[in-house]
């Protein structure tokens, strides 16, 4: 059954009543097209920004020539943009708030008032951020990780006035709105399980995002402390991070006994579990994907749920590694480098276990599990750079070089948006009643496959050649120029992958519409969520039961009374 | 599809070795003695992921070429032998990386004992230059005051030299980095505004200049020429054009630099 036919249940009715609504779908749509959205936004500040890059005297239409601040104000933009507002709110924010009380058998999440309004702060906090644009001086140019004192001192640049304030108030509400819908999904989970649904029965999505919100809880309030700090140095004359004899633009500051590392050790204190808080979705929902299309349990359920577990414990650990070459004490590094060494073992026995699920399965190339089998592939292509960038010595080196941005856009990037992809092709029959049409959909994933690779590959040659990053253009530093046409490759490969993204948005608009209407379970799927939650819901065994020698049916479905049917 | 797939992940993996092997693009020539022990550490590391990298895409390839609508799928909840084998393996790996990784960095950052013929520079990051200083023949840096930073009038002025500070009588600001080959260096790195980063790719060092604090670091340059010193942290709209010039010397000429500055200066 899909949405539209289904009557809406402790939700005022009229117009305002499905806007206003507490129903979790259609809160998980809002989310989804929220994060739509703000992708949308992010990829054409890219665009612009690849272009600018290359061509770096050219102007634009209505636009003019891009400066380097503008320049900046995109780069930071672009971040922020993707970070919380794509990578955070589509798989944890869409695809958790619409699918994990299905999978769960609850009818409704713990607190439906609750997440209606984390989702209209995000909003509002998205709506902040993008009037950063319009006010003089323009958006921030510090970059999403805002170092002071560049973050701190309005004067230091363009958009370090009210635009970095603007910034300032929209994570503020963002991490408000995060910490709201994490504790919803934490006691949803823990809570509202259907009889019968033990937590070793859960399906991996939901473990991912039940392990995402804790860290979601963790992290945000961390961030939420230290924006706070740092408005208070902006405007209330403290000296959280700014010290004494700092002069700027000429000026001296009358700041005393900050520090800047501080908010660097606050900030990926934050900043590393984010990562995680953007592709434990993601792994959680390829693991269902490749057992799905596998027709095969996954491999080492057990060593699925531990190796989530660890990786979101020690994201928490390992924040240092950000910090190799900041001035920290060198002798700090030993620990932060061990333990990041340490989280490549979890991630290691994930890879493993997608490969044994696959390993004698009867796989079925559906065009989620391309996306799924792309995702696998680009976690360890982006996961490999990780032991490199982990080792101190040769972070010393690439660090704030393109080889970081090849990595990080790699592992929580772009595999973040295959599972979100992979995600919204494999749901779209629930979400919208129909079918997307599949040869477009091949089409889109090799587009981006292909694509993805073409323009972060040759990033990691850069930065071995020592290409800094956030550089708004290469004329300047001689030892670059030999890299230009590296980067006009780069910048041909983003604008043909970006263009092949309108081939998506086709296909999802034209598919609400006029696809093919689904059935019920459209892909043989064993979890809840190919059925309504009833009163009368248990659940009867574990998630992923295919092929169960002397079993009557190719797949047990979770329901109970559904088996063998 | 399974074919594309398994012909689309051999090519990345192909072509990914090739570049690596190939080093189209690579790190500039090397023009330090500590910068040797980063590129063998990086090369180990490559070799070591390198097979990783190429065992993980073919079997991926492969695995789904070969299980492709296989009449019936084998049932396996997992294999708690194979489970533990991988661990043991990858942790062992990961773990002799890191101490491997450790050792380099404890050569390059935690051993350095601090001699008398070593050259000193403070090196003071500024919104958009480098300004580099050496004590002069007292082997004493003279006091900055902030009050004093008026870029306009010259090097002294732009970190903002205590003229009255007998110890800075005899320092010496220039916007070129001028060091002899074959000696250690001692960089002492500031930031007056923001923060930047120190960075020569030749001789594999970087290291971020921060307001507030004094941050050591140092090389031993061995390849004479000239390179560029650049910003790789994000400090304003000028980042992008923050660079100075390196200038590794014969110990000849080094002197003679310091006397052609010094007979300037007076």
């Amino acid at each position: 059954m899909s949405d539209a036919s289904r009557t809406d249940r402790g939700t005022a009715s009229g117009i305002l009543g499905r806007v206003f609504s507490r129903d979790h779908r259609v809160i998980g749509l809002q989310y989804f097209f929220l994060s739509l959205t703000a992708a949308l936004v992010g990829i054409a500040l890219s665009a612009l920004m690849r272009f600018h890059l290359v061509w770096p005297g050219a102007s634009l239409p209505f636009f003019g020539a891009i400066k380097p601040e503008q320049y900046l104000a995109m780069l930071t933009m672009h971040g922020t943009l993707m970070i919380f507002f794509v990578l955070t709110t589509a798989p944890q924010g869409a695809f958790g708030n619409y699918f994990l009380p299905l999978q769960i058998g609850a009818r409704e999440m713990a607190f439906p008032r609750l997440n209606m309004l984390s989702f209209w702060f995000t909003l509002l906090a998205f709506l902040v951020l993008l009037s950063a644009f319009f006010v003089s001086g323009g958006a921030p140019i510090s970059g999403w990780t805002h170092y002071p004192p560049l973050s701190a001192v309005p004067s230091a640049g363009p958009g370090q006035g009210t635009g970095m304030d603007l910034w300032i108030a929209s994570i503020g509400l963002f991490c408000f709105a995060s910490v709201l819908g994490s504790i919803n999904f934490i006691v949803t989970v823990l809570d509202r399980r259907a009889p019968g649904m033990t937590m070793m029965r859960l399906p991996l999505t939901v473990w991912a995002w039940f392990i995402t919100a804790i860290l979601s809880l963790l992290a945000f309030t961390v961030l939420h402390a230290a924006i706070l700090l740092l408005f208070l140095d902006r405007h209330a004359g403290t000296s959280f991070f700014v010290p004494e004899g700092v002069v700027v633009n000429g000026s001296v500051l009358q700041h005393s006994g900050g520090s800047p590392l501080l908010w660097q050790h606050l900030f990926w204190f934050f900043g590393h579990p984010e990562v995680y808080i953007a592709i434990l979705p993601g792994m959680g929902l390829t693991s269902h994907l490749l057992s799905t299309f596998a027709r095969k349990p996954v491999f080492g359920y057990r060593a699925m749920v531990y190796a989530m577990m660890a990786i979101g414990a020690l994201g928490f650990m390992v924040w240092g590694h950000h910090m190799f070459v900041s001035g920290m004490n060198p002798f700090a590094a030993f620990a932060f480098s061990v333990m990041t060494m340490v989280i490549g073992v979890p991630s290691a026995i994930k890879t493993f276990n997608w490969l044994g699920t696959l390993w004698r399965g009867s796989i079925r190339l559906t065009v989620p599990m391309m996306f799924a089998i792309g995702f696998v592939s680009v976690f360890v292509t982006g996961g490999l750079s990780g032991p490199i960038l982990a080792q101190p010595a040769l972070d010393m080196y690439l660090h704030d070089t393109y080889f970081v941005v090849a990595h990080f856009h790699l592992i929580m990037g772009v595999a973040a948006v295959l599972g979100i992809f992979a995600g919204t092709y494999f749901w779209f029959p629930k979400m919208f009643g129909r079918q997307m049409n599949s040869t477009l959909g091949y089409l889109h994933f090799w587009i981006t496959f292909v694509g993805a690779y073409a323009i972060f590959l040759p990033m990691h040659f850069l930065g071995m050649a020592g290409h800094p990053r956030r550089y708004s253009q290469l004329t300047d530093v001689h030892y670059l120029q030999a890299l230009v046409p590296l980067q006009r490759f780069i910048t041909l490969a983003a604008f043909v992958t970006i263009a092949g993204q309108a081939i998506f948005l086709v296909n999802l608009f034209w598919s609400m519409r006029r696809g093919q209407v689904a059935e019920t379970n459209p892909w043989e799927a064993t979890t809840l969520e190919w059925g309504e939650p009833t009163d009368s819901l248990t659940v009867a065994r574990g998630a992923y039961e295919f092929n169960v020698p002397g079993a009557k049916a190719e797949f047990l479905p979770q329901r109970e009374g559904q088996d063998a049917s | 599809m399974a074919r594309a797939l398994l012909v689309a992940l051999v090519l990345l993996t192909c072509g990914t070795l090739y570049l690596f092997i190939a080093k189209i693009w690579w790190m500039p020539t090397l023009a330090s003695v500590s910068g040797a022990a980063v590129d063998r550490e990086f090369s180990a590391t490559l070799l070591i992921l390198g097979v990783v990298f190429v065992l993980a895409q073919v079997a991926l390839g492969a695995f789904v070429w070969t299980f492709r609508r296989s009449k019936q799928a084998g049932y396996s909840t997992g294999h708690r032998g194979a489970e533990i084998i991988w661990t043991v393996i990858t942790a062992v790996i990961f773990i002799a990386l890191s101490l491997a990784g450790e050792r380099t960095w404890a050569e390059l950052r935690t051993s350095q004992t601090p001699a008398e013929q070593d050259v000193q520079v403070e090196v003071t990051g500024t919104q958009f230059a480098w300004y580099f200083r050496y004590p002069g023949p007292d082997g004493k840096f003279g006091k900055t005051i902030a009050t004093n930073v008026d870029a306009s009038l010259g090097s002294a002025s732009a970190i903002g030299l205590d003229t009255s500070d007998p110890a800075s009588k005899d320092d010496m600001v220039t916007a070129v980095l001028v060091v002899p080959a074959n000696r250690d260096v001692r960089l002492r790195l500031h930031a007056q505004d923001v923060i930047h980063s120190f960075f020569v790719p030749e001789l594999r060092l970087k290291q971020d200049a921060v307001p507030g604090l004094n941050v050591e670091a140092h090389f031993k340059a061995n390849k004479l020429g000239e390179y560029e010193i650049v910003c790789a942290e994000l400090c304003g709209l000028g980042h992008y054009r923050m660079h100075a010039a390196l200038r590794i010397v014969s110990e000849d000429e080094y002197s003679q630099w310091v006397r052609q500055q010094n007979g300037a200066a007076r």
